[in-house]
């Protein structure tokens, strides 16, 4: 046979001489610094550097086309002592809290609904996706027709049904301003807290909630004591991406009312574009954006940390 | 499971599903219907007696004619697929590289690497926009597709390499050792044996990012300022309202048009793009 | 010339110290198996020969050549891996042909040897398909196939047959002895499973701890084992160990246990005085233990109580109990006996061992 022949006769061959860049690509370290080069610099340059300009930036008082001095936290205590800063600090948790946890109810409940079967399952979830699939903003400005105070379909419908009896102004009212805000939030938030927590719930093993049924507990009990815990560390992990895109807001609130009426929906983001972009108080609005950062990094810690603990579990 | 009654079927699931249904796609109807209804319609008051909200009697596409030949809304869509395809390749070659490091290769500092990205991550771009556009200008970007081309991969290269990190882990260690013995460096079992299992883990990730930069808005606001150089999001925002006055018909026309490049590619990547959303979720 | 030498071999990983100064020689053309409890260093010493772990100390040489700080491509070896570790996105041909690829190999080369493995393998029809749509045992045979047509200097096998379900186990085992003799290479298998080591391996190298236990050929390893870890794991079922008190009896030497007392043969007196007054332990095969009869002199026999009977089919186990002691006895399958018996049993006397206590080193 060929194999045996050509094998017991070949000597050991000497190993090929290899070019210096084949032997250090070899090496896992040097290979893993040639991949991970590309991402560093991207990052590096776009993110950690404009960060650290930021920070520079909001310690001076630099304008658009003049630059500024070093004027150390004066900037921070301008906005200790801004109103609007204020109302925008409220608004922003407001806005968060709130639609955060309509949004973790609604998505819960869809994600319950969508993890039966049932015809057109596949085509429901397709379609479901939609409002999150579709750019914000183009999907917002469908809602701010919907909410114009003249034109509003939803006025129509709620008066049809005999709800109101004259006009709401959506928008334009500053008390219901925030809310509008919100809902419009929730609908876009919606679709991505079901499909995540439905891909989470179809992890947890059918035969729990067999036993537990069988064990004598009723659906709620059941969803409570066996759905829910285990549902718990993909929830936490949806929570906190989209905690953060909501303390960061921008498109939204931009389309639907630009900050108003009245800064009743101001937020971090828009304050901060209106001062340093609309106005050109560049180090002010740096100033704005980075007073985010310590609450939003209390927030990621925190829940961080709750996942940890509760991946341990 | 539901059991019981018929009735209880309806209450507990036919109805809040279809509730549901119903809220989440409503608003993409409004937005279609509100582009083929003609003028003397759209701006009838909602109290008004003729207020036929649902339908329309004289479907026009005059709004869509308008859009594409009075506008600059072609040369937007170009710009947003441009600057969206581009950026898509950028992050996943670099996603990719980074996701088989961390993921499949020892190293000193892997696990602060993998944590950086994963914290940048969560850096939202409204933190950075204003002192990015300063550098943006430094580098004599401003208005260019570049400005976008190279911030964009900050947000999609950690979601990207988080994801395939997730398809890497998955493969079996067996797999490269066995072609590095057949003859391949690391590099080449990597290109040959380990990307192209991850293919599905891949195509999720730049179905994603690519809707992602489709869908970004406020790097593109503030990096972009003469018409031609605008994206879909911020042409449609910026152009389409002359003084204080909503040309809600072209408006409509132009959200409903921009959406479909975005909505054609998820249909037929549904699956992909679910997988793409809790992959990064599950982590 | 491929052979193999390993030499004061030692991996450290952190302070787990894994391999433990390994000496071995693997002679050209020789099936060399290394059989071990799990995290004995079996495989570990296997990736430091294949070069897909890296060398604390000590050499490793293919052929001449000092093969440390080769990369696995350039040690002219193949390896097949317990997993298979076929790449799911190729075809079978594709898989084989994959590391000739990868040395530029001309493509009618390729293909020529392709399909002599394929042919030798018995899967020439499968060439075009897909990992997925094999059976464990044709993924086993591709994965074989892909060793083969490298036409390596040594073949490394890592547990190729533990996934395989018992029968088609038994069936590969032929298989490949017939495979290895057909290819006349020298082979590295590494195995947990002791009937696999003995069947297939020309010398057998059992590890235990790191350590080298014993290197010899089968037979050796089951006649004549080096101490008492290498008895116990060598044959199954396994060697019945008793500790037992030499002592000078009034006709030479004996060993008692509580349950028991034996005469100690002749042959082994002169090994077991220096033992007398301590403990030692006794070990004797299911095999050797045979029911009494006349020809047995009665100082290797004992008497025992019988606690359950496993009918096998070309053997009976009896499992003992003998005072405190259990044992094992195989005997023929025309023995009558049930729960409760109490039987007579006799030791051969030639196939008894004796171990130091201590050093569980034989006597």
């Amino acid at each position: 046979m060929a194999i045996s022949e050509a094998v017991g006769q070949r000597p050991f061959v000497r190993a090929p001489r290899r070019g210096v860049a084949t032997r250090l690509l070899e090496d896992e370290r040097w290979l893993a610094a040639a991949l991970l080069l590309p991402t560093v610099v991207l990052l590096g340059l776009f993110i950690a550097y404009p960060f650290i300009e930021g920070v520079l930036l909001s310690v001076t008082d630099t304008k658009v086309g003049i630059p500024g001095h070093f004027v150390a936290l004066q900037n921070f205590i301008a906005l200790w002592h801004d109103s609007i800063f204020g109302t925008a600090v409220w608004n922003t948790f407001v806005y968060t809290a709130v639609a955060t946890v309509f949004k973790l109810a609604l998505g819960l409940w869809l994600a319950l609904l969508l993890n039966r079967h049932f015809r057109g399952k596949a085509f429901t979830r397709a379609f479901i996706l939609l409002p999150f699939i579709i750019p914000t903003v183009l999907s917002t400005f469908a809602w701010k027709w919907m909410f114009d105070p003249t034109f509003s379909v939803i006025n129509w419908s709620l008066f049809q049904l005999g709800l109101i009896h004259g006009r709401i102004n959506w928008l334009g009212d500053p008390n219901l301003a925030l809310i509008s805000v919100i809902i419009v939030n929730v609908w876009r938030g919606v679709p991505f807290f079901a499909i995540s927590l439905l891909a989470g719930l179809q992890t947890i093993n059918p035969e729990l909630q067999e036993a537990a049924a069988i064990d004598g507990a009723r659906p709620w009990q059941r969803f409570w004591h066996v759905t829910w815990p285990l549902l718990l560390p993909v929830t936490m992990v949806v929570v906190l991406f989209s905690v953060i895109q909501t303390f960061a807001d921008f498109q939204l609130v931009y389309v639907l009312t630009g900050g108003g009426p009245a800064n009743a929906t101001q937020l971090f983001a828009t304050y901060a574009y209106q001062v340093g972009v609309g106005t050109g108080l560049l180090s002010e609005g740096a100033a704005i954006s980075l007073a985010m950062f310590p609450f939003l990094l209390i927030v990621v810690v925190v829940q961080l940390l709750y996942i940890r603990r509760v991946e341990v579990h | 499971m539901i059991e019981g009654a018929k009735w209880r079927r309806w209450v507990y699931f036919y109805i809040p599903l279809g509730g549901f249904v119903f809220w989440l796609l409503f608003p993409f109807y409004w937005m279609l219907v509100t582009s083929i209804r003609p003028d003397r319609e759209l701006y009838r008051p909602w109290m008004a007696p003729n207020y036929t909200p649902f339908w329309t009697a004289h479907p026009t596409l005059v709004h869509i004619m308008d859009l594409l030949t009075e506008t600059l809304f072609t040369r937007w869509m170009l710009n947003t697929l441009f600057i969206a395809i581009v950026s898509t390749v950028i992050s996943l070659f670099c996603g990719v590289f980074a996701g088989y490091a961390l993921s499949r290769l020892k190293f000193p500092f892997a696990g602060s690497l993998g944590a950086g990205i994963f914290i940048t991550y969560l850096v939202p771009q409204t933190l950075l926009f204003i002192p990015l556009a300063d550098i943006i200008r430094n580098f004599h970007l401003g208005d260019t597709p570049w400005a976008l081309i190279l911030t964009y991969p900050t947000f999609l290269i950690p979601f990207c390499t988080w994801l395939l990190m997730g398809y890497f882990k998955a493969i079996p260690r067996e797999l490269e050792e066995c072609a590095r013995i057949d003859g391949a460096t690391r590099w080449k079992a990597m290109l040959y044996i380990i990307i192209p299992i991850a293919v599905p883990g891949i195509m999720s990730a730049g179905i994603f990012a690519f809707t992602l930069s489709w869908n970004e808005f406020i790097y593109a606001l503030v990096f972009l300022s003469s018409a031609e150089q605008k994206t879909v999001s911020v042409g449609v925002t910026s152009e389409l309202v002359r003084g204080d006055v909503f040309y809600w018909g072209q408006l409509m026309a132009g959200a409903l048009l921009g959406s479909i490049p975005v909505a054609f590619i998820y249909s037929f990547f549904v699956e992909h793009y679910v997988a793409g959303l809790t992959g990064s979720v599950k982590g | 010339m491929a052979r193999v030498l390993i030499r004061n071999l030692n991996k450290m990983y952190d302070d787990f110290h894994a391999v433990k100064d390994v000496n071995l020689e693997i002679r050209d053309k020789e099936f060399l198996v290394l059989v071990g409890p799990s995290g004995c260093g079996k495989t570990t010493t296997l990736r430091m020969v294949a070069g897909l772990e890296t060398i604390t100390s000590g050499q490793v040489l293919i052929g001449d050549t000092v093969v440390n700080d080769l990369a696995p491509m350039d040690r002219d070896i193949a390896m097949v891996f317990q997993n298979y570790a076929l790449y799911p996105h190729m075809s079978v041909y594709d898989n084989m042909a994959f590391g000739l690829k990868m040395r530029k190999v001309e493509r009618a080369e390729i293909r020529k040897r392709v399909q002599d493995a394929a042919d030798i393998l018995g899967i020439r029809d499968y060439l075009a398909r897909k990992p997925r749509q094999l059976s464990g045992g044709q993924r086993q045979r591709v994965a074989l196939g892909r060793a083969i047509v490298r036409h390596p200097q040594v073949f490394l096998f890592d547990e190729p047959l533990s996934n395989l379900d018992a029968k088609l186990r038994v069936q590969m085992r032929v298989e490949l002895k017939k495979l290895h003799t057909r290819l006349n290479t020298t082979a590295i298998y590494v195995t947990h499973d002791q009937v696999e080591a003995m069947t297939l391996g020309d010398r057998v190298v059992v590890m235990r701890g790191g350590l080298v236990q014993q290197v010899g050929e089968p037979l050796e390893l089951y006649n004549a084992p080096v101490n008492r870890f290498v008895a116990g794991f060598i044959g199954s079922p396994a060697m019945n160990f008793a500790p037992v008190r030499v002592s000078n009896g009034k006709d030479g030497l004996r060993a008692d246990n509580p349950g028991f007392g034996i005469d100690v043969p002749a042959e082994i007196r002169p090994r077991l005085q220096p033992y007398a007054g301590r403990d030692v332990i006794m070990g004797i095969r299911p095999e050797d233990l045979q029911l009494a009869n006349g020809s047995y002199p009665p100082g290797l026999c004992f008497d025992a109580m019988v606690e359950v009977v496993e009918k096998l089919g070309p053997e009976i186990l009896l499992d003992l109990q003998v005072g405190e002691q259990t044992m094992v006895a195989a005997v023929e399958p025309n023995v009558r006996a049930k729960r409760g018996d109490k039987l007579r049993f006799a030791l051969r006397p030639e196939r008894l061992h004796f171990f130091d206590t201590s050093s569980e080193a034989a006597i």
